[in-house]
């Protein structure tokens, strides 16, 4: 080989010993550093960080091990059907969405709770999650629950309820000293639980509203930005509300399933604007009643199917799957929800599926 | 810049120069982005806001490299370095390469496996290229982070060899690939 040129050629005087062995040293040194740094950012150096895995592992612990079933709001049907825009949000957002037209929606409706065959109850807290497909191909994916405000304020409050909440071994239920001590620690939770317990409760799903409870933040074509939350308001509330007397571990899906069989069932959504000073990083405060309040249009609902069969199964409702136009707020919540809703998709989409409850108890093809 | 000579090589070429050190350091903010987003409830989010761009531009860079790599004549190997040094370095080349339209490609099909738009910035996104399964979701998932890890594993081989050739055979490798000569 020739070398045209200068010192890539030419050998320097040898390294004496310690030299040498010096500059060994800043090379393993140099190569540590990296590692260490690396292993900083994967949060191996770490322990006492929270993390996505552990929060599902929180879940695992709380619930038990349910394979193949999503670590929250475990139990749940397909749903589908369209959202109609009525254009009035077009002022508000940019996103596709809010333009005048009728987009396909795939959902589920679910209970909260780690338990894939947990036993409906009057109290159990009742989910809406969607995915509205847009037609330049971005999605609005949203999930809602039929609280007022959230429980916790933050991802440890969080994560520490659920170590509160975890069945004691000896009794099979949580300790109530721990749900004590958790309440006193995060009294914005201790709030929040009074509220949602004061809040009367919709008797069915198909008369309950889902709100978003975290804060986003709206773009429109102007660039104006304003900061929202919203509901799903069903559209019709029936004179003669079902009994709510539990007949059956899935009396409110058995209700769901024959009220979409008999006619499809609507929700407005509605848009909540807030007002300087609304907390927008905070989902256990509600905001004042008299927010002003935009209908945007209506979901209609007209097809419910079994999670054995239904695509919905396998979607991430990840709440920050966003059309642009809009935006998440500083809420703390939401990218701890999308990090540990990819970790529990991650999971239960390697494992063995098992048949739904709702399916095989109701009968519903 | 130094202008293009007619005598042979002694460094690579400007614009080889330029997309090895801009990939670099595109390729080594992912691997910390990527570890950092994984193990993050409050920064995951906003890093992988920047993960899925970030890849699909070196998934772009990548082919004008190769590219690039395909045209270009390329400096000699030091005299210092023997033959087993040089076919480890070629290997370890051909793999950086390799990983390089992997690591982006992987990441894109399974998004698109897993269900996911694959966004970009704003109302852009990228189309899937995969049809929604579970169990491709999974395997590709899985691939991503081992291929990562290799990933990190050839850098610090690279980097290695490059630190003892600088501080201990001092025969002046590096300036292939720098400005000053």
């Amino acid at each position: 080989m020739s070398i045209g040129s200068n010192s890539i050629a030419s050998r320097s005087a040898p390294l004496s010993a310690s030299s040498r062995t010096a500059r060994l040293g800043l090379i393993a040194l140099i190569l540590g550093a990296v590692v260490a740094a690396f292993a900083f950012a994967g949060g191996l150096l770490r322990p006492e960080a929270l993390t996505p895995s552990k929060m599902i592992d929180a879940f695992e612990r709380a619930n038990g091990e349910h394979a193949g079933f999503r670590r929250n709001h475990a139990k749940g049907v397909g749903i589908s059907g369209y959202f109609e825009s009525n254009g009035k949000g077009a002022a508000l957002s940019k996103a596709f969405v809010f333009r005048v037209g009728r987009y396909p929606v795939i959902g589920r409706f679910a209970i909260a709770g780690g338990k894939p065959a947990g036993t409906d109850t009057p109290s159990s807290v009742r989910s809406m999650a969607l995915l509205i497909k847009l037609p330049n191909g971005e999605e609005w994916r949203t999930g809602m629950n039929d609280i007022p405000v959230f429980g916790v304020s933050t991802p440890q409050a969080f994560y520490e309820q659920l170590l509160a909440s975890a069945p004691d071994p000896k009794t099979g239920k949580p300790d109530p000293a721990k749900v004590s001590a958790f309440l006193s620690k995060f009294p914005s939770a201790a709030k929040a639980s009074q509220l949602i317990r004061s809040e009367p409760k919709a008797p069915s799903f198909e008369t309950d509203t889902f709100n978003s409870l975290n804060s986003f933040r709206f773009t429109n074509d102007a660039g104006a930005v304003q900061a929202v939350r919203w509901s799903m308001v069903p559209s019709k509330v029936p004179s003669n509300t079902p009994s709510a007397a539990p007949a059956g571990p899935n009396y409110s899906f058995d209700a769901l399933i024959g009220a979409v069989h008999l006619q499809p069932v609507e929700w407005h959504l509605d848009i909540v604007l807030a007002q300087p000073g609304d907390p927008l990083d905070d989902a256990t405060v509600p905001w004042p009643a008299d927010r002003p309040r935009v209908d945007v249009g209506t979901l209609r609902i007209d097809h419910v199917e079994s999670e054995d069969t239904s695509s919905a199964r396998d979607i991430n409702f990840d709440p920050l799957v966003l059309p642009d136009g809009i935006g998440p707020s500083d809420d703390p919540l939401l990218s701890a929800r999308s990090a540990a809703y990819s970790e529990s998709f991650t999971r239960r989409e390697g494992e063995h599926k098992t048949p739904s409850a709702v399916s095989t108890t109701s009968g519903v093809q | 810049m130094p202008s293009v000579s007619n005598r042979p090589r002694t460094q690579f070429a400007t614009l080889s120069r330029i997309l090895h050190w801009l990939m670099a350091a595109m390729l080594l903010s992912m691997l910390f982005i990527g570890a950092a987003m994984v193990s993050s409830l409050s920064a995951y989010h906003r890093l992988l806001a920047i993960h899925r761009p970030l890849g699909i531009a070196i998934l772009v860079l990548a082919v004008a490299r190769a590219l690039n790599r395909q045209l270009t004549e390329l400096p000699p190997f030091p005299v210092s370095m023997s033959s087993l040094e040089r076919r480890i370095a070629s290997v370890s080349e051909k793999l950086l390469y390799t990983l390089m339209f992997a690591l982006p490609l992987v990441g894109w099909s399974m998004l698109s496996a897993g269900g996911y738009p694959v966004v970009m910035c704003g109302a852009f996104h990228l189309p899937p290229i995969l049809p929604p399964s579970p169990l491709m979701y999974t395997v590709l998932r899985e691939a991503h982070t081992v291929l990562a890890y290799t990933l990190f594993v050839t850098f610090l081989g690279h980097l290695s060899a490059i630190l003892f050739h600088t501080f201990i055979v001092r025969d002046g490798i590096l300036r292939r690939m720098l400005w000053r000569r």
